[in-house]
């Protein structure tokens, strides 16, 4: 019998395979959703744990990759639900040479509490368009929407983020 | 502005607050956690399961006189 079929009927050898080939995969496409590499760990396990768990509505010749994806960005997107409230990690990035370090810091803080304020869905689509430059289609298919709605949802992100950024004194798009 | 102008400059923007993590390597082999996690499993307990025991405790409510009967049987 094939692995997948194996998996598909409980096998947890098939299970441990699958897991060995795939977990790399699904951490590397999570860590950048959710930007904390322990987060991103937890929802690996969780994404294989669903998988395990819903291994039923598997089919023996599908695509295991993009539905193993699939069920990792609705993890991923359950965790931004919840965590919406939570302050966003530091990041330690350089300010650009000549400006004022004091007046860099609030301006990237500002642009991270704007960005971490956006609704979940928008904040996946907008992570990995325009932080990670992943294509609209692999967003697509990942988040299991059409290529249209991802660009909606990038354009809606977009718009308020601009509107939030303008609010603060930060000017985004009116020139 | 048109919006593929607004977004490359979002882009450019949301570059200088928020580092891509696109290539972040796992360090370590998650199968022990996945272990851990399908242990953890509570057995699932289908539903007919509950039906009957939802029957038997609303018989046992409305009919107490049944009571008798079935410490009999048992």
């Amino acid at each position: 019998m094939e692995l997948l079929e194996r998996f598909a009927t409980g096998d947890l050898e098939a299970f441990e395979v699958l897991f060995r080939q795939h977990q790399r995969e699904v951490y590397a496409w999570i860590v950048p959703i959710v930007r904390d590499t322990g987060i991103a760990e937890d929802l690996t396990v969780e994404t294989f744990w669903r998988i395990y768990k819903y291994r039923a509505r598997f089919r023996a010749d599908g695509n295991f990759r993009a539905w193993a994806r699939r069920i990792g960005t609705n993890a991923a997107l359950d965790h931004l639900r919840r965590a919406r409230h939570e302050l966003p990690l530091p990041e330690d990035l350089s300010c650009a040479a000549g400006a004022d370090p004091a007046v860099c810091r609030e301006v990237r803080d500002q642009i991270r509490n704007a960005f971490h304020q956006l609704p979940a869905k928008y904040r996946l689509v907008a992570t990995l368009a325009l932080v990670e430059e992943e294509s609209y289609a692999d967003i697509a298919k990942a988040a299991g929407i059409s290529e249209a709605l991802v660009k909606i949802r990038v354009f809606r992100a977009v718009r308020m983020l601009r509107k939030k950024l303008n609010s603060l004194g930060v000017e985004v798009g009116l020139k | 502005m048109n919006n593929d102008e607004i977004n490359k400059e979002m882009k450019e923007l949301l570059k200088q607050a928020i580092a891509p993590v696109k290539g972040t390597e796992l360090g370590r082999d998650l199968w022990p956690q996945m272990l851990e996690r399908l242990s953890r499993q509570s057995p699932s307990i289908p539903w007919f399961d509950w039906a009957l025991a939802a029957l038997a405790g609303a018989a046992l409510l409305f009919f107490p006189g049944i009571l008798p009967a079935l410490f009999y049987h048992l």
